[in-house]
């Protein structure tokens, strides 16, 4: 029984140590002071002032949160939109619609890379802020509606037939009842997408152009080249951005449920 | 139901547009040069050709794929193999716990997987912690050559893909009822059989998610094998990226894509057929 404990305990905590190992180095070596080894020498943030330095680096940053936050907020307007047709509405495709939101998220990111760069060409769109833009678009989009749609189920429809039979229109129910009870699914929804397009390289990779660059691609560009300490800093930042944007559309989420359950 | 209404058009108008536009016509597209003819000048031209799926039975690109295949099965295996056990034990542990255990989950699957691959590459290469310590310890006495490897590859991919098995398998384990255990303990059930005759067969489609969502990036990730296993070791992803951006050759280019999404489709068909089994709630499945 005890020997039953010890693995039940440190089974899991082998596996964390497997996931956070390798990133915390990451972190503690952004902060050491030599270029080469990986010898602690002393603590610096040199590494950091010398990213901040970087004119290049902080022009795709740049880019990269306005790609971000319009790629963010686009995905979350027709990602919520499906949600709500999915769930409300009965319209021709509508089983195909689901499929396809399904077989999006599961379909390895180079293919759509390369089939939008197709797109792309045959429409003679130059590859630059627009083709990013519309791929993160579409990136982001089933995982907001899986987002919207899994709080979705969890309303009562009574509240709709209720809002109807007291004269509210599609829309009214839409902005008064929907939005601001899923209020939390969508803004988790904007967070997850955030991140999804601030760590994209794959379809960007392929739909980006020379003349518009955004952080991942910069970041592939000097990961390739070996490991170097001012590498270490730009990804610690990038890691404690995805874990601060993460934690909150958790918590965003946790809340909801919560107070679901508290209801009941 | 509200048959008439301008607001329910809109939106459905809206939503099919946009996938019409952004991920049903680039997917004929690619149906469609997979079949067209290579040309230096213009990409491609409009002679229709099975040359760029034959070519594809060449010894070399024939090696390729089954290195990928090769490696997304081991991937997949290992994945699976770490991940069961560890969703299994999360998913029953207290519910007080229970939600941090399944943030540490969830960050790292929201993480960029390239910058877990330079973590790894930080970890194992030459002068890297791994070797250090070794080199101190004095268990050998020159740094082991683990980076640009195949194991390094396989690392990678299990380090980067993880999550994306324990996830669906956290999510599937959880809705699985404790008293059909028991029963079956009760009803003289060994260990051994609870697990074949209940627990498997009850997660499966849990097993099929996080298979789908580790198989099929793990066969296609371009920049695992630049990053950790050098460029000696191409992969079916590296191969894509070679006919498109440095080859100029699209149709073969989309030929291969074919063939990902045709495999895709495949293992899509086997899971829906086993979760529609059971019971219809594949889409919250995943995530």
């Amino acid at each position: 029984m005890k020997l039953n404990r010890l693995i039940k305990y440190s089974y899991p905590a082998f596996v964390y140590l497997f996931l956070y190992f390798p990133i915390l180095i990451i972190v503690v070596f952004s902060f050491n002071d030599t270029s080469r080894s990986l010898v602690w020498k002393g603590f610096t943030t040199q590494w950091y002032t010398e990213l901040f330095r970087d004119t290049n680096l902080l022009s795709v940053t740049g880019h990269s949160l306005i790609i971000g936050v319009l790629a963010a907020t686009i995905a979350t307007a027709i990602g919520t939109i499906a949600a709500v047709s999915l769930f409300r509405y009965r319209f021709w495709g509508k089983k195909l619609l689901h499929g396809l939101l399904f077989v999006m998220i599961v379909t390895p990111e180079i293919v759509m890379g390369i089939a939008l760069l197709l797109l792309y060409s045959a429409l003679d769109l130059p590859l630059g802020f627009w083709s990013l833009l519309l791929a993160h678009i579409t990136l982001c989009i089933p995982f907001v509606t899986i987002t919207v749609y899994s709080r979705i189920t969890t309303l009562d429809k009574a509240i709709f037939e209720a809002a109807r039979d007291l004269g509210a229109t599609d829309f009214t129910i839409f902005s008064k009842i929907i939005i601001p009870l899923l209020s939390p699914s969508i803004i988790a929804g904007w967070l997850l997408s955030f991140t999804l397009s601030l760590d994209d390289v794959i379809t960007s990779y392929f739909v980006s152009g020379p003349s518009f660059s955004i952080l991942p691609l910069k970041v592939y560009a000097m990961v390739r080249l070996g490991i170097k300490p001012e590498i270490n800093a730009l990804c610690t930042l990038l890691l404690i951005l995805t874990l601060l944007i993460v934690i909150s559309a958790q918590f965003a989420l946790y809340k909801n449920s919560g107070k679901k359950h508290a209801k009941k | 139901m509200q048959t008439k209404s301008t607001f329910k058009k809109i939106c459905v108008t809206v939503i099919w547009g946009w996938l019409l536009l952004f991920a049903l016509v680039p997917a004929a597209l690619m149906l469609i040069t997979s079949f067209l003819t290579p040309d230096s000048n213009d990409i491609v031209s409009f002679h229709l050709t099975f040359g760029n799926y034959t070519q594809l039975f060449n010894p070399a690109y024939l090696r390729i794929l089954l290195q990928s295949l090769y490696l997304a099965f081991s991937c997949t295996a290992l994945c699976l193999l770490i991940g069961y056990p560890f969703a299994f034990i999360i998913a029953r542990s207290t519910s007080k716990h229970r939600s941090l255990f399944l943030l540490l989950v969830i960050i790292p699957f929201w993480t960029s997987s390239l910058i877990r691959t330079y973590a790894i590459m930080a970890l194992i290469k030459a002068k890297g912690i791994i070797n250090t310590v070794l080199l101190a310890v004095g268990i050998v006495h020159h740094p082991l050559p683990m980076l640009y490897t195949y194991g390094a590859i396989l690392l990678g991919c299990v380090y980067d893909f993880l999550p994306f098995m324990i996830l669906p398998l956290y999510a599937n384990i959880e809705k699985l009822n404790p008293e059909l255990i028991e029963a079956a303990r009760d009803l003289g059930a060994g260990r051994i059989r609870t697990l074949c005759k209940i627990i498997l067969p009850l997660t499966s489609s849990g097993i099929m998610a996080g298979t789908l969502l580790v198989f099929l990036p793990a066969m296609t990730m371009f920049y695992i094998p630049v990053l950790l296993g050098g460029a000696k070791n191409l992969l079916l992803g590296n191969l894509i990226e070679n006919q498109f951006l440095a080859a100029n050759n699209w149709p073969v280019g989309a030929a291969i894509s074919m063939i990902i999404t045709l495999f895709m489709c495949g293992m899509i068909f086997f899971y829906w057929r086993n979760s529609l089994s059971k019971d219809r709630s594949n889409f919250e499945e995943l995530v």
